[in-house]
């Protein structure tokens, strides 16, 4: 036991969100690759979600659903345990990501692999699975599209479905021509950037390894506890390639993918495909329990992990993000994540969910953590798309509370207390200053007569951080008398006349 | 009825025309509007940058202002979305951490008696033709917190279509931020300007002269914008427009 | 397993439900509601309002709509068809589920490669295209779902030949909606929902059909005479 989360390598060190997005915004590929994608997206989810006319229904069942499995989130542990050991799958316990890295490391080698497929799993890029894996000798290939266009750029994810967001297509050919062939088969003869050849490669280049894969790893987008049913809802086939053709199948899956009954799936099924994909349905579902004579996998491993999603269920108003069922309609919805990109995040959930997730699974010790709770304008687009109805507004400003005041926390599974974050001195200073002048109109109006006195005097350029505002932004100009010294001075503009 | 002007701090401070524009509209609809002169500030700013403690005796000081009024009326979207959605909330939380129920207590009666201008006008005043001539053309920006938290619908676009001689025209990516977001604006300076240099770009692309909105906060960030980036679109508040007639018209 | 590792896993589950629970202080625990009393379900059981020939319908246009190949015929006239798809395919060979109907291939010459437990992934690769039945078709989302039977084989037989045939007896099979769908079938059973042949979205979020499933989806509504019967 390390007794401390594990987040993938590459996030580690990240600086803070508003550091890293200054290149993004400052990115002109980015910036329209981003733009192109998302708002393709955006339309198109807004025209799903249009067809169902319940869709505010299934929203809130989604909501309550989730609500009520948290609620009794042990009971459902155990049932599914109970059921999937049943149904002949084999239920591991992981407190944190170093042990879930052991567990799957150990499984793989006891089968004597030294390689594996992957279904693109969030669980596993959370705890740096691959890495963990090549640290024993064990090579993992991601399968999904995007996850292998992110593995063979030495890459990071950007987004949450489409983790290659970030790259368009003349990048994602340039990158298969030139990395391909190091990990099996080449990129194909005269590749050209057509999203029809580059899928056409991709299926090529995996097919070799779907065929004599021997242990497939998996996550889940939903477990069900009476039956021991898992899910994995997916569009290439590459889901099913890892599920169905090895001999071993591992899936780490985080303890918040529980619902209690087969029934529930109606909701999720209908509202996951049109808020992630803008499909009516996703091509391809896989729904297993445990094993099946003769047809699939003869061993079922389910790896259940916590990794700070207990600490984060002890929070009454931050465990809504435990509801997220990874759709990613917020990121494609935010301005901010338009702009900023993915890698600003610094961790595989990134946008809005993420902003809300990561300095919960976390903690928020780290520079990008304690900022990310700050990289929103809380304009709200995130709450409206969500189809689990997490209020990511209300979970941000709770955690800027934690951040600027700190106080009682639960990390890995014991209550601590924290204390305000250093570097908010200022701005704790100047919310002070501010609430008392507020607290006595008396001074708020001497403070408004200065500046209107001093207006010709103002610059229009501020300086230290007020630099920030002045940098791109002109200040009003403040006028010859505040409405309050007008309103006195005039009665009240003589019944409001004039 | 008596109804109360809770103009807010930023406007008292900086943009005095859309208070007097405010009483002037009002009066125009023979509604007498009172400014309680112990008003401050709603503590929103407070409240959404992680100081929510000392944005309780701020709440506390609203309500105290303003428990005696029949109607609470406000020129920001945001400030009403304040009281409305985010003093219940204040409330609980300080119930949850064992301060009992006495914030709840005191902010209730306040809460459902504050009204954004728009609201009041056409929700209880009943009014979507308010006498207004301004003739220019304009586009709308509906902001987020009038946009998705007070749910203001169409009553902005039905007030704006109603006055005389205004051409109204759609904004690309309306219902984008401008990026604003309070301390937003200084603490992701760098992406805040971003989304604001996109909504100004978008309000241009119109051809409107003037772009409006229900909130300040908003146009003094856009107005800054525009005016940084030398555009020949103004910011007006809407309350500036409704209260423009062709004998006193706002330019 | 050995001893270690299982003391590990013991208390690690300890660890996480202690974990769990003590997070849970605050929540009123086992408040007696029944499970289906909690949630508040009133979301539709299906959209709309269509006839049983409405909803074949619907579920054609939409299975085109994801650009599966559908076709519609009267069960007498089914082996007719299949012949040729198989013909215009130019496939020489058809992986063949041990339970699928003999009659339905009755008029192909294609040769028959049975569904077996000790097949070889290569061996699959090589087949042309593979024909099926499937266990429930749902018109709003375009979906056809296979269950394992012994109509529709094991799974991998339906992902890894490129073209894929499957026929729904309608209207018998055909429900109009997810929850539907979901009343049919049996969880225990390893279960596969096909929306349109495989597709991506990884490259600029926009869809593109085809990369590790069947390329080609092929589905036959077939029907009982005398058939459409309108309500």
């Amino acid at each position: 036991m390390s007794g401390s989360r594990t987040s993938g390598s590459t996030f580690v060190g990240m600086p803070a969100f508003p550091e890293a997005a200054h290149n993004a915004v400052n990115n002109p590929t980015l910036r329209g690759n981003l733009r192109h994608a998302t708002h393709t997206i955006r339309a198109k989810r807004a025209d799903a979600v249009a067809e169902l006319s319940d869709w505010a229904e299934l929203r809130e069942a989604g909501k309550q659903i989730k609500d009520h499995t948290l609620r009794h989130l042990d009971r459902y542990l155990v049932e599914l345990e109970a059921s999937v050991t049943t149904a002949g799958g084999t239920v591991h316990w992981a407190a944190d990501g170093d042990e879930a890295n052991r567990i799957v490391a150990r499984l793989v080698q006891e089968t004597g692999e030294s390689e594996v497929v992957k279904v693109k799993s969030m669980a596993t890029q959370e705890i740096g699975l691959n890495e963990a894996l090549e640290a024993v000798g064990v090579r993992a290939y991601e399968t999904d599209l995007a996850e292998l266009i992110v593995q063979l750029g030495k890459d990071r994810p950007s987004h949450i479905l489409v983790p290659a967001i970030h790259r368009n297509r003349g990048e994602i050919r340039d990158i298969f021509r030139s990395e391909m062939g190091a990990w099996g088969r080449p990129a194909p003869e005269g590749l050209t950037d057509a999203p029809t050849e580059l899928a056409e490669a991709a299926r090529l280049h995996l097919r070799e390894k779907f065929l004599r894969a021997k242990v497939g790893i998996s996550g889940a987008n939903f477990m069900v506890a009476e039956t021991g049913t898992l899910v994995v809802v997916e569009s290439e086939g590459n889901g099913r390639m890892c599920l169905t053709l090895p001999e071993t199948l591992i899936s780490v899956v985080g303890i918040e993918k529980i619902v209690p009954t087969w029934r529930d799936l109606e909701v999720f099924l209908q509202t996951l495909p049109r808020s992630s994909t803008a499909e009516r349905m996703n091509p391809y579902t896989s729904m297993w329990t445990g094993t099946t004579d003769g047809d699939g996998p003869r061993a079922f491993h389910l790896v259940l992990l916590d990794n700070g999603r207990s600490d984060t269920l002890a929070d009454e108003v931050g465990r809504q993000a435990l509801r997220c069922i990874r759709c990613s309609a917020c990121l494609n919805v935010c301005p901010v994540y338009e702009r900023a990109g993915g890698h600003a995040y610094g961790s595989v959930y990134p946008g809005p969910i993420g902003a809300i997730l990561s300095p919960q699974l976390r903690g928020t010790g780290s520079a990008v953590d304690a900022s990310l709770p700050y990289a929103s304008s809380l304009c709200g687009a995130c709450y409206d798309v969500c189809p689990v109805a997490i209020d990511i507004p209300e979970v941000l400003v709770h955690l800027r509370e934690r951040v600027v005041q700190g106080g009682p926390v639960t990390r890995d599974g014991s209550k601590v207390v924290l204390r305000p974050a250093k570097g908010h001195g200022a701005e704790r200073v100047a919310m002070r200053a501010a609430r008392w002048a507020f607290s006595r109109p008396g001074a708020l109006r001497a403070g408004q007569r200065v500046a209107s006195r001093t207006r010709r005097l103002h610059p229009r350029s501020l300086p230290g951080p007020g630099r920030a505002w002045s940098a791109t932004r002109d200040l009003p100009p403040v006028p010859a008398e505040s409405f309050r010294d007008w309103w006195q001075r005039t009665k009240g503009g003589e019944g409001g006349a004039q | 009825m008596r109804v109360a002007l809770f103009l807010t701090c930023v406007n008292d401070t900086l943009y005095p025309d859309t208070g007097r524009a405010v009483v002037r509209l009002l009066a125009r609809l023979g509604v007498e509007v009172d400014f309680p002169m112990a008003q401050t500030c709603c503590g929103q700013a407070h409240y959404n940058t992680g100081y929510r403690h000392e944005a309780e005796p701020l709440a506390r000081r609203f309500a105290d202002v303003f428990r005696e009024y029949e109607a609470i009326v406000t020129p920001s979207a945001s400030c009403a979305a304040m009281v409305r959605e985010l003093y219940p909330r204040m409330g609980e939380r300080a119930r949850a951490e064992g301060r009992g129920g006495g914030l709840s207590a005191a902010l209730a009666p306040v809460i459902p008696k504050t009204y954004e201008l728009t609201e009041f006008l056409v929700d209880v005043l009943g009014v979507t033709d308010v006498g207004a001539s301004y003739p220019h053309t304009v586009t709308y920006h509906p902001t987020c917190h009038g946009l998705r938290v007070l749910g203001l619908g169409d009553r902005p676009r039905r007030l704006l279509q109603a006055v005389r001689g205004l051409e109204l025209v759609e904004l690309p990516g309306a219902e984008e931020c401008c990026g604003f977001g309070g301390t937003f604006a200084l603490k992701n300076a760098d992406v805040s300007a971003a989304m604001g240099a996109d909504k100004v770009h978008h309000a241009e692309s119109t051809g409107a002269e003037v772009l409006c909105a229900a909130d300040n906060s908003c146009l003094m960030h856009i107005g800054g914008t525009m005016t940084r980036l030398a555009t020949a679109v103004r910011p007006v508040h809407i309350a500036e427009i409704l209260a423009s007639t062709e004998e006193d018209p706002t330019v | 397993m050995n001893r270690v590792d299982r003391v590990d896993r013991v208390s690690s589950r300890e660890r996480v439900l202690g974990r769990v629970r003590r997070a849970l202080a605050d929540v009123p625990r086992d408040d007696g509601t029944p499970y289906e009393g909690a949630v508040a379900r009133a979301y539709v059981a299906e959209h709309g309002d269509r006839s049983v020939e409405q909803t074949v319908d619907l579920l054609a246009v939409n299975l085109a709509d994801y650009r599966a190949i559908v076709h519609r015929c009267a069960a007498a006239d089914l082996p007719a068809v299949v012949a040729g798809m198989v013909a215009a395919r130019g496939a020489k060979t058809l992986l063949v589920p041990s339970g699928l109907d003999p009659d339905w291939l009755s008029a192909t010459n294609a040769e028959r490669v049975p569904d077996r437990a000790d097949s070889s992934l290569t061996e699959l690769d090589r087949v042309d295209s593979v024909i099926t039945a499937c266990a429930v078709a749902i018109a709003e989302t375009g979906t056809i779902v296979l269950d394992g039977s012994l109509d529709q084989g094991r799974r991998r037989i339906t992902l890894v030949p490129d073209h894929h045939i499957c026929v729904v007896r309608v209207p018998d099979q055909v429900v109009s909606a997810v929850p539907q769908a979901l009343e049919r079938l049996d969880p225990t059973r390893p279960l596969t929902w096909i929306s349109g042949p495989s597709a991506t979205s990884d490259i600029e979020l926009d869809r593109v059909e085809g990369v590790h499933g069947p390329r080609s989806l092929e589905v036959v509504l077939t029907f009982n005479n005398p058939f459409p019967n309108p309500l």
